[in-house]
């Protein structure tokens, strides 16, 4: 955890303070419910208002930012997770949050994504998976199932949609989750442990689009029908990626919680121990003196 | 040579200028030779500009440089050559043709077996490798033959000894002591090595008695350049010829506690230094040509979003990946136009080596002050051509960096229609409600807008500012006649040559002058003024005449301005202008 909830904020964060537009959603879009979980646990974690930093591509989703009062950014379609990457090397003193779609992440931002995951750049990114592109209105999406009807796909997708856990466990993040939309409570502790892990926090959290994939996670619903099945830490390791791996492997709708938590140094440590090691040989020298010596050095 | 009207009584010819051009393979050392004798011409008051060709393949293979000094004003790196040192028969066969009349050629007498006696030219062969096997002991073969010519050019132009003795002990000295102990060696034995009576050159005392002297590349003056502007935050992906800027940026930034970052793309690099710039600091990304293809889309959203951003392109021979190792100016539609939408952006380049550095701090200034994505253009030959010039002062040129997080008031608003948009980064309290930065179309208060009223108000705040900065630049000056029948313009590496251009054309008779655009994006508001009084305007370019018949720099000029009196001359063999192509080509104008 990089800094603990500050007692000394004058001010409260309520979910009133939270609040800023009313979100642009279909009714009845997953999405209201994962914004509802992320009021909760930052009413919980109270960090100071300020240091609060919603960043997001294009999506239906990744509107979220414009739905919190809280510093955020609305970037474009797949770059969120380098433009966090940007805000967090540079700022450690803020908190940043990542949301997306399944498109946003997993497609034309899926090259981004391993390499936020492998250099463990302190962030918490929640990916709003519907298996579907909501925003440009029912195109295949890289998790759609084999035979999605969609616009691109009007007899069934053909492609092989990508495991997320898997190619998250392969990418090398070092906290992995997967949650529900329709599970507030289970939403609240994955974020919350997301939040409070030190590195790059994935989660992937189920959550439909009514208007373009209906009845997509049913079999994980329970009031439909479906089962929500938690993993059980006393049988699972989390430290354990094969285990993990197995887990992943389960068929739809598998098992929901954390797949995998590992330590790791993060890069922000890492190049703030370089920063440290290399200034401790300069004497206190300031910068102007520094570069001085260093166009003398060119005489 | 360019030597003195009237040597009168000397027996020494002194020289004004020489050039001099060493032809080998890349892996023979003489670039650094090439940047030593570059150096010292720092250190003696003389002026320098240097040109080499890197071949693009890693293994090396043929390569040149070439130095032009001189105790005045040097503007070009040299057509001709006045000596020619010839490494092997390959190197002697492809440049004794550039090597002008009556020049001097020196060989290695072991490598080069047939040479040409014509043109009055002079051939002294010297067995460069044997000689340097012998002075070295031959335990490490023919390393150090760059520096026996280096020892032999010194006795020749009775360049400084100490002082080269001084950068080569600086140069060697940090490794292990048999390196330095061998390259002396060499050095000495090059110096003593009897050329026969022509060692009676020397140069005229240099002019430029400034005692804080440097010399340096375009690529490290940038760099240079961006610390002393603030920058400590940045990312960016290898590619040639941007890549060193951001190796001395990783290794050099961490010193003033930032951070540069190698992206996974440029897709990426953009997208973290946008993220930096957001979160109040300034940062900088930066590629050639194909990368800065690829940064368009996040190019838009900063000049839409009114990010502050310095972006640097090294320019190189394209499209695709061209010709990675030669100079060419095609990328200024690209830095300009090249995106989608309506999105104005500040476009600068840097005239000279020295000017690399003043152009990063202007480049600065203007995003901070503008709240808009900076473009500075370099080009393959700034970035590696060495000059000598004046140690900037870093007393007046030193801005530290700030992050501003003071609380803002109620009425704060991201994007004012009645003023310059100033972001407030995370971190910053709010005492109104938080700030959306925002890519869709937006009211003042950052929130997405649709409204068909709203995006004109604001696409016209976007423009009008750059307007308002176009007006507050200076008309660049003219060089010599301030009218006449034919002003020449150009923009980044070209600035010396078309001025030497216009010297020689001057010295014909012609009635010219010559003036170089910095400021490419805006331009300053009014430049007809500059060719009123000229009957043509000529402007010289390192890119295609494309479609239409107009390099991109005379392009945009025509229609700014609807002036049909503007020509173009252009080129792209991957070479720098040649001054007498360019008095050629002006000629046929006048
Ligand atoms: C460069 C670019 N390509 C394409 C688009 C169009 N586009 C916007 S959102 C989107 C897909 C959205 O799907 P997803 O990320 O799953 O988000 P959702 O709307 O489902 O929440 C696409 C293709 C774009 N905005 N930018
Ligand atoms: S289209 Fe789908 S994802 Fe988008 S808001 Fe509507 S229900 Fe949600
Ligand atoms: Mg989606």
């Amino acid at each position: 955890m990089s800094a603990p909830p500050t007692a000394a904020t004058e001010e409260k964060l309520t979910k009133k303070a939270l609040t800023a537009d009313h979100p642009t959603w279909c009714p009845g879009c997953g999405d209201f419910a994962v914004l509802a979980a992320f009021y909760k646990v930052l009413e919980k974690l109270q960090y100071p208002h300020e240091k609060i930093v919603c960043v997001a591509g294009i999506g239906c989703s990744s509107r979220f930012p414009y739905f919190m009062n809280t510093h955020g950014i609305h970037f474009i379609h797949g770059r969120a997770l380098p433009l966090a990457t940007g805000v967090s090397l540079s700022r450690p003193d803020v908190h940043v949050f990542v949301f997306g779609g399944d498109g946003d992440g997993f497609s034309i931002g899926g090259n981004h994504l391993n390499h936020a995951a492998r250099k463990n750049i302190k962030m918490t990114y929640v990916i709003m998976d519907n298996y579907v592109y909501g925003l440009t209105k029912k195109q295949t999406s890289p998790t759609s199932p084999v035979g999605f009807k969609s616009k691109t796909d009007p007899a069934g997708s053909i492609d092989r949609p990508i495991n997320p856990m898997k190619q998250l466990l392969a990418s090398g993040a070092t906290f992995i989750a997967r949650t529900h939309a329709a599970q507030v409570k289970h939403m609240v502790d994955t974020f919350e442990r997301a939040i409070l892990h030190d590195g790059f926090s994935v989660v992937e959290c189920l959550s439909e689009c009514v208007m373009f994939y209906e009845g997509s996670f049913d079999d994980s619903t329970p009031r439909k029908g479906g089962v929500f099945e938690t993993i059980d830490e006393s049988q699972h390791n989390v430290q354990d990626d094969i285990a993990a791996y197995q887990l992943a492997d389960l068929p739809s709708p598998g098992k929901f919680g954390v797949f995998y938590q590992v330590q790791r140094p993060t890069k922000n440590a890492l190049e703030q121990q370089w920063i440290e090691k290399t200034q401790a040989t300069q004497n206190g020298q300031s910068g102007r003196d520094l570069l001085r010596r260093r166009l003398e050095g060119m005489r | 040579m360019s030597q003195s009207a009237a040597p009168t009584g000397a027996s020494e010819r002194t020289l004004r200028n020489a050039v001099i051009r060493l032809a080998g393979n890349s892996q023979d050392g003489i670039q650094s030779i090439g940047g030593i004798l570059a150096r010292l011409a720092g250190r003696t008051a003389q002026d320098v500009m240097t040109y080499m060709t890197i071949p693009s393949t890693i293994s090396g293979g043929p390569s040149i440089f070439q130095v032009h000094l001189g105790s005045g004003e040097v503007l070009h790196p040299g057509d001709e050559s006045d000596v020619l040192v010839a490494f092997y028969q390959h190197s002697y066969d492809s440049h004794i043709s550039a090597l002008r009349q009556g020049g001097i050629c020196f060989y290695d007498s072991g490598e080069v077996t047939e040479v040409k006696h014509e043109r009055g030219i002079v051939h002294i062969g010297v067995p460069f490798t044997a000689a340097t096997v012998e002075a070295t002991g031959g335990s490490a073969r023919d390393r150090g033959k760059n520096i026996f010519v280096l020892g032999m050019l010194c006795a020749f132009f009775q360049l400084d000894r100490e002082k080269i003795a001084g950068i080569l002990a600086r140069q060697f000295g940090r490794k292990d002591e048999s390196v330095l102990r061998n390259a002396m060696l060499a050095f000495d034995a090059g110096y003593a090595y009897p050329v026969g009576d022509h060692s009676q050159f020397v140069f005229e005392p240099g002019e430029h008695l400034d005692d804080k002297r440097i010399s340096s590349d375009g690529n490290t003056m940038l760099a240079m350049g961006l610390i002393a502007a603030g920058v400590r935050y940045g990312s960016a992906y290898p590619i040639t010829p941007w890549s060193s800027i951001m190796e001395i940026l990783r290794t050099e930034l961490p010193r003033y506690g930032g951070i540069y970052v190698q992206a996974e793309d440029e897709l990426a690099a953009v997208s973290m230094t946008i993220g930096a710039a957001y979160a109040g600091h300034l940062a900088v990304t930066g590629s050639a040509g194909p990368g800065l293809s690829l940064k368009m889309e996040a190019l838009s959203y900063a000049s839409m979003a009114e990010i502050p951003l310095l972006v640097i392109n090294v320019q190189r021979g394209g499209p695709s990946t061209g010709m990675p190792t030669s100079v060419e100016q095609s990328d200024l539609m690209q830095a300009i136009y090249g995106s989608h939408g309506d999105c104005p952006r500040i476009v600068l380049a840097p005239q000279d080596v020295e000017d690399c550095f003043y152009i990063a701090l202007e480049a600065a200034r203007l995003a901070r002050e503008y709240s808009c994505p900076v473009i500075i253009l370099s080009d393959q030959a700034l970035s590696s051509r060495i000059e000598a010039f004046s140690e900037p002062d870093l007393q007046k040129h030193w801005i530290e960096p700030q992050l501003d997080l003071s609380p803002r008031a109620e009425d704060f608003k991201p994007y004012p229609l009645d003023a310059i948009t100033r972001h407030a980064p995370p971190g910053a309290k709010m005492a109104g409600k938080y700030p959306h930065v925002s890519g869709l179309e937006h009211d003042e208060h950052g929130h997405p807008s649709g409204n068909a009223r709203m995006h004109q108000r604001m696409t016209d705040k976007r423009r009008d500012k750059l307007v308002a900065l176009s007006k507050s630049l200076p008309l660049p000056e003219i060089h010599g006649d301030q009218e006449g029948d034919l002003l020449l313009i150009s923009w980044g590496s070209n600035c010396g040559q078309i001025k030497e251009a216009v010297n020689r054309l001057r010295a014909e008779g012609h009635r010219v002058g010559a003036a170089h655009l910095r400021h490419l994006h805006p331009m300053p508001a009014g430049l007809d003024r500059l060719w009123a009084k000229f009957k043509k305007v000529a402007v010289a370019e390192l890119n295609d005449v494309g479609l239409y018949g107009y390099g991109q720099l005379a392009t945009l000029l025509r229609a700014a301005y609807a002036e049909p009196k503007i020509h173009s001359i252009c080129k792209t063999d991957g070479l720098t202008f040649r001054i007498s192509e360019l008095v050629t080509r002006s000629e046929k104008l006048l």
